[in-house]
């Protein structure tokens, strides 16, 4: 397995999520003999260019298909081989959603599925290209596992978890080349065991895919304000790590939740049903893309437009704060 | 008991009485000898060892008539009396579409058409990159062919010349809303397979010769489907081609008549 230590961290942040995918994949076949890449026309975007020429019988090309493609990886599946299927996030999930619904869902066989460049991370592409609501319909798939790394190193770890785990998984990309990095050497990731970046007792941010660094990024402008924030890295999305929830601190005023993702159905949704259920909690802050199509931009420019910057989380924060928690 | 095509609708017929239910009773008659020679003189299986890892594997694309499949499994050892009798009843394993499961011979989930056809493509795929040798065969229904998935499945089947896999196609021309010429006219479906890289043998799909004929035929290279020219009901003349039995509830006096009518045909 490829090893996670300052050196490939920067490289892989450097080169991005999709190009980091690739060389994991590469790095798994290697491994493993098992596993098959499978793609519906996107394998250069989906940073496999190299596998495709070192290992071209493991990579497989339905098409521009999406729906056979997952079909498709149901039959490899079910013969015991590991297919690992990607494009881009909404075609990779709604285009495919019956095929999903009823291979990964019903049958629960043993398809990886990756969705590249989730949330608005598809930028100028505009909103046919953006991942704003697949971990939404993923959820609501009984049995499904679902990745959300924070980072490339961290997506290298999804992966290969992903890999050893014996079950649908769906990884969720979000972020571009020279992305920050959360993780920069080696770290424990475990499917369901959601990671603490660091303690605060008045605010508890929980966090997921490219919103982990920015809530990072958050979390020290609030120190500077006086406000204690914990970070939390929620990288599996389902089954969701509820553990985080408790020995909260009495002085914590406020959960948020902080996703490149809408509001509705994703990781907001997820805690706040749970919070819902619970005596005692704080309140809930959702924090996420909002519930409409913005007009198009680059990435920077979308998440400035989307509130999901650093000083926007501070923003929302404290307003909520201010107005009672 | 023995697999033979009379005894294989005298199932489906005891099957479709006895659970009480409305059944897709017209499209499982019309596939019976498509099946019946399959399962008899075609496939490779273990009722003893239904995860034989050497064993053919069938696919039943047109969930909906899983009656059929139920009643040749049934005649094959796999599917036990006892457990036919939970056919449709609250909570049974064997319901109105397939379930995945191995012990008794079904190797998918389904009922949503179009996607069988794209598994088959899958464990077709699967078998050559593993360098087994069983065959894969998938039952596709004429309706279905309106979904556009059975058209990525066998483009792509084509282009990776996966001469292990066996097409099927009930043709019975009709489908839920009427006759299929009225809604997608299916009349070359032939010309468009055969056009998509397949080899394409077209019989009377209830004629056992004509059908194990096509079964064994050598297609090298290509992809193969069968196109059984069927009638819907078949075999039950006031079902024939009388697409309220497309789905449609017996009654026991319903039922005796039918029965007859095979009767007479033994």
């Amino acid at each position: 397995m490829i090893e996670v230590n300052e050196k490939n961290t920067k490289m892989w942040s450097n080169i991005g999520p999709r190009a980091t995918y690739g060389l994991a994949l590469l790095d798994l076949i290697e491994a493993n003999s098992r596993v098959y890449a499978l793609s519906a026309d996107l394998g250069g975007s989906s940073g496999m260019t190299r596998l495709m020429s070192v290992y071209p019988d493991h990579y497989l090309n339905t098409g521009i298909a999406e729906q056979n493609l997952i079909g498709v990886s149901a039959g490899l599946a079910k013969e015991g081989l590991i297919p690992f299927a990607s494009s881009f996030a909404p075609f990779i999930t709604h285009r495919c959603a019956d095929q999903i619904r009823m291979n990964m869902g019903y049958m629960h066989l043993n398809i990886k599925t990756v969705g590249l460049g989730s949330g608005v991370s598809m930028s100028i592409l505009g909103n046919s290209h953006y991942g704003i609501d697949d971990m939404s319909f993923m959820r609501s798939i009984p049995g499904m596992t679902i990745l959300s790394p924070c980072d490339c190193a961290e997506l290298v770890m999804c992966v290969n978890a992903a890999a050893e785990y014996e079950g649908p998984v769906y990884i969720r990309m979000t972020g571009e080349p020279r992305m920050p990095r959360v993780y920069e050497n080696g770290f424990e990731f475990q499917i369901g065991k959601a990671n603490k970046l660091c303690s605060g007792e008045d605010v508890m941010i929980v966090a997921t895919g490219s919103m982990v660094a920015t809530s990072l990024d958050a979390a020290r402008v609030l120190a500077q304000k006086g406000v204690e924030t914990t970070v939390i890295d929620m990288h599996t999305i389902k089954p969701l790590d509820l553990s985080i929830f408790e020995n909260i601190p009495v002085r914590c005023k406020l959960i948020v939740t902080v996703e490149e993702h809408s509001i509705i159905g994703g990781l907001g949704t997820a805690v706040a049903q749970y919070i819902a259920s619970q005596d005692g909690l704080p309140k809930v802050l959702n924090i996420g893309l909002p519930d409409e199509y913005v007009k198009a931009g680059g990435y920077a420019y979308m998440l400035n437009m989307c509130n999901l910057t650093g000083d926007a989380i501070v923003h929302s924060i404290l307003r909520k704060i201010e107005a009672g928690g | 008991m023995e697999l033979t095509a009379i005894n294989v609708r005298k199932r489906i017929l005891k099957m479709a009485n006895n659970c009480g239910r409305s059944t897709h009773i017209g499209g499982s008659l019309s596939m019976v000898e498509l099946l019946t020679v399959l399962y008899r003189d075609m496939m490779s299986y273990k009722p003893d060892n239904p995860s034989w890892d050497d064993r053919d594997r069938f696919i039943l694309s047109k969930g909906h008539c899983v009656l059929a499949l139920y009643a040749v499994l049934g005649e094959c050892g796999l599917i036990k009396e006892q457990e036919m009798g939970t056919y449709l009843q609250d909570g049974s394993n064997f319901g109105s579409h397939p379930v995945m499961d191995l012990e008794h011979g079904i190797e998918s989930s389904n009922g949503s058409l179009g996607q069988g056809i794209s598994m088959a493509v899958g464990l077709a795929k699967a078998a050559k990159l593993k360098n087994q040798k069983h065959k894969i065969y998938v039952l596709i229904g004429n309706g279905e062919c309106n979904e556009g998935t059975v058209w990525e499945a066998a483009m792509l089947a084509a282009q990776w010349k996966l001469d292990n896999l066996t097409v099927i196609l009930d043709n019975n021309k009709l489908q839920s809303d009427g006759y299929s010429d009225g809604i997608i006219d299916l009349s070359n479906v032939g010309d468009r397979f055969s056009t998509f890289g397949f080899c394409v043998k077209k019989v009377d799909g209830h004629s056992e010769k004509e059908v194990l004929q096509a079964y064994r035929a050598e297609c090298s290279g290509k992809p193969k489907i069968i196109i059984g020219e069927t009638v819907k009901g078949k075999g039950i003349s006031f079902m024939e081609n009388n697409n309220e039995w497309h789905h449609n509830r017996l009654t026991n006096k319903i039922y005796m008549q039918a029965l007859n009518e095979l009767e007479v045909h033994v």
